[in-house]
């Protein structure tokens, strides 16, 4: 069996119609979870309950940067194969990508007006996930302008490889530029610098439960544009003959 | 009761803020594959 039967947009309906509730309670169960957990988390020495705010501004910065990664990919695989199922896929990613880098920014400015001092910083990694909302809307906003699904799969797939050195741009902006307020890893290995278990299990469940729900609402938006392209060409052909 | 301390505002904010985001694109992902399914099912009953 090959990964590219499931571009196969019957086939592609059949295994998701099938995974899709077990997904969604899943998703549920564990966003919920990692979230409510994170708010009952103790106050940190130094943060104070600012500390609740890591469980849902990390994993949606984690979720922004890679649901672009995810949107690369299936733009490269229509852009080689021209499978048609992996370009509704990166066309039904971005608005869940476009929240979560809206969610990331929002947090992490609400979060950062106690302790920066400051709502907003040009700070690298801050300006960068900045240019990569930007990127999410202009995305949404070609593959909406144009009327020929095939070509607004191509430019949207050229506008994503572009969008990709910002999005890479977000995760290791801090290492590049060793400026700006905004501090490394929340999630190091390193001997030291580890996270509290009573901080780090939570956030380990929320990055579950962001990362299933993603998954989730991918594969309903895919259906989605799968049942909408089924409908325009019933109507083309009727329209033709 | 949860005690949030002088921070109260800047944490239920934040969670205010990311829930109805969450709720938002859930709902409108929700409402957008029910209008398709009734549509290419009307179409194909009809059509």
């Amino acid at each position: 069996m090959s990964i590219w039967e499931y571009a196969n947009p019957v086939k592609f309906m059949r295994v998701s119609g099938a995974v899709l509730p077990w997904l969604v309670a899943t998703a549920a169960i564990c966003t919920t979870g990692g979230v409510a957990w994170g708010f009952l988390t103790p106050e940190d020495y130094r943060q104070g309950s600012t500390v609740k705010i890591v469980f849902l501004h990390v994993p949606a910065a984690m979720m922004a940067i890679n649901i672009w990664v995810m949107m690369l990919v299936a733009s490269l695989i229509w852009l080689i194969r021209r499978h048609h199922v992996s370009a509704l896929a990166a066309k039904a990613a971005a608005p869940v990508g476009a929240v979560m880098t809206l969610i990331a920014l929002a947090t992490g400015a609400i979060w950062g007006q106690p302790m920066w001092g400051t709502w907003w910083e040009w700070d690298p990694r801050l300006t960068s996930f900045l240019i990569l909302l930007l990127f999410y809307i202009g995305y949404i906003a070609l593959w909406s302008s144009i009327e020929d699904a095939d070509s607004a799969a191509d430019l949207t797939g050229v506008l994503c490889l572009v969008g990709s050195v910002f999005a890479l741009l977000s995760r290791y902006a801090v290492m590049f530029w060793n400026q700006g307020l905004h501090q490394g890893a929340s999630l190091s290995v390193a001997e030291g610098e580890r996270m509290s278990a009573v901080y780090r299990y939570p956030l380990y469940l929320s990055m579950l439960g962001f990362l299933l729900l993603f998954l989730a609402l991918v594969l309903i938006r895919t259906r989605t544009e799968i049942r909408r392209r089924r409908l325009a060409a019933l109507q083309a052909r009727e329209m033709r003959g | 009761m949860i005690e949030l301390g002088k921070y109260a505002g800047t944490v239920l904010a934040a969670y205010g803020v990311s829930i109805l985001l969450l709720i938002g694109i859930v709902w409108q992902t929700l409402a957008a594959n029910a209008r398709a399914r009734r549509e290419l099912e009307k179409h194909e009953k009809h059509g």
